[in-house]
């Protein structure tokens, strides 16, 4: 991360420095700055909301007991974590909310499933096996109803803004069926490489 | 489809009932219970600020130095022999740096290529199949001050690029 931000940094004053691009990217900077003050501003009244009333669930003994039952799957992706952690459940509500496409309730349940993953495991500043394989699924994208892609296609006037729903969960399947694969193999691997 | 836009728009409303409901079968005192958690989710975001703001800064000076477009030009040429149209290449990377940078690329498209051209379905596609991957990697990594990211990033990259991949292939079958 340290190489990839600073590289980032480097190469783009260069690269504007020799295209003339400079005055660009001064103004992008500050915009972008605000953006992202802006966008923690909206995510912490999402976070505050969601984090707010899991807790009562929590207390309420609600989050250990669907950890319990959301047993299958999430034993078969997730190994390492115990049946009981709470981190499942939140890993399972993050999938959920991804799934609907209700990204706001995604991110702060997937930011106490890595909480709850490094109590686990608390090596400082390593991830864990846990932590790479859900944000690997995470990333491969599992929104099945592109809500906010069918929007901008009736704005623009799309004759049919909805064709591309069926397609997409295919892409989508496949995308999270190689993340799996990806997951499944590196298990198998680590596993031989203990044995030896 | 239906039934998935119904689900989505009840299921947080009945959650927030069967969990406030539970609540207070139990005689837990609920109102407190949510602020304590809401302090925390705060604090949260506010930990994870700066990095939103290094990271969205890199991205907004790499996009506005056209290095983007550079590496997006050089990588539509090599792929000119392919079976990938070049026109998706640009969104296919700024898609993995910046959600909304992408969004902007797909309106464009839109409006030079049109909605319902192939180029128009294969970008919708591609962008409802694949995530920001330098984004929610620094956001839930650096909420849990995790530096080494090990094998995260391969993983992530090999799955969008399958992602990437099959959109346009399945763009190709359906339209």
């Amino acid at each position: 991360m340290n190489y990839l931000w600073g590289g980032m940094i480097v190469v783009g004053v260069i690269y504007a420095a020799l295209t003339g691009n400079l005055g660009a990217v001064t103004n992008q900077a500050l915009v972008s700055a605000k953006e992202a003050i802006s966008l923690c501003i909206t995510m912490a009244g999402a976070m505050a909301f969601w984090v707010g009333i899991m807790r009562i669930a929590e207390r309420a003994g609600m989050v250990e007991r669907i950890a319990q039952r959301m047993g299958g799957i999430l034993g078969f992706l997730f190994p390492s974590v115990p049946t009981k952690s709470a981190a499942r459940t939140h890993i399972a509500t993050n999938f959920v909310a991804n799934v609907l496409g209700l990204g706001w309730a995604a991110t702060p349940a997937g930011l106490l499933a890595m909480k709850e993953l490094k109590k686990l495991d608390a090596q400082s500043g390593r991830a864990s096996d846990a932590m790479c394989d859900f944000l690997i699924l995470n990333i491969s994208s599992l929104q099945l109803i592109p809500v906010n892609i069918i929007a901008y296609r009736s704005q623009y006037g799309s004759v049919c803004p909805a064709a591309i729903v069926g397609p997409a969960i295919l892409a989508t399947l496949i995308s999270t069926g190689a993340a799996v694969l990806f997951i499944k193999i590196r298990h198998l691997v680590m596993r031989k490489n203990r044995k030896y | 489809m239906q039934f998935i836009l119904f689900l989505s728009e009840a299921i947080i409303p009945v959650l927030l009932f069967v969990i406030v409901g539970a609540g207070l079968l139990r005689r837990q005192q609920v109102y407190e219970d949510f602020l304590d958690g809401a302090k925390s989710g705060v604090r949260t975001v506010v930990e994870i600020m700066p990095t939103l703001v290094g990271l969205m800064v890199a991205v907004g000076v790499l996009r506005a130095s056209g290095f983007l477009d550079f590496v997006s030009g050089l990588l539509g040429n090599l792929m000119a022999g392919t079976q990938f149209p070049s026109e998706l290449v640009p969104i296919a990377i700024v898609k993995m740096f910046s959600s909304s940078a992408a969004t902007g690329l797909l309106l464009d498209l839109y409006k030079e290529c049109g909605t319902d051209s192939f180029v128009g379905q294969a970008a919708s596609i591609m962008l409802s199949s694949t995530e920001t991957i330098f984004y929610t990697m620094s956001v839930y990594f650096m909420s849990v001050k995790v530096k080494k990211t090990r094998y995260t990033l391969v993983g992530a990259l090999f799955a969008t690029l399958v992602g990437i991949i099959a959109s346009v292939m399945v763009a190709r079958i359906a339209f």
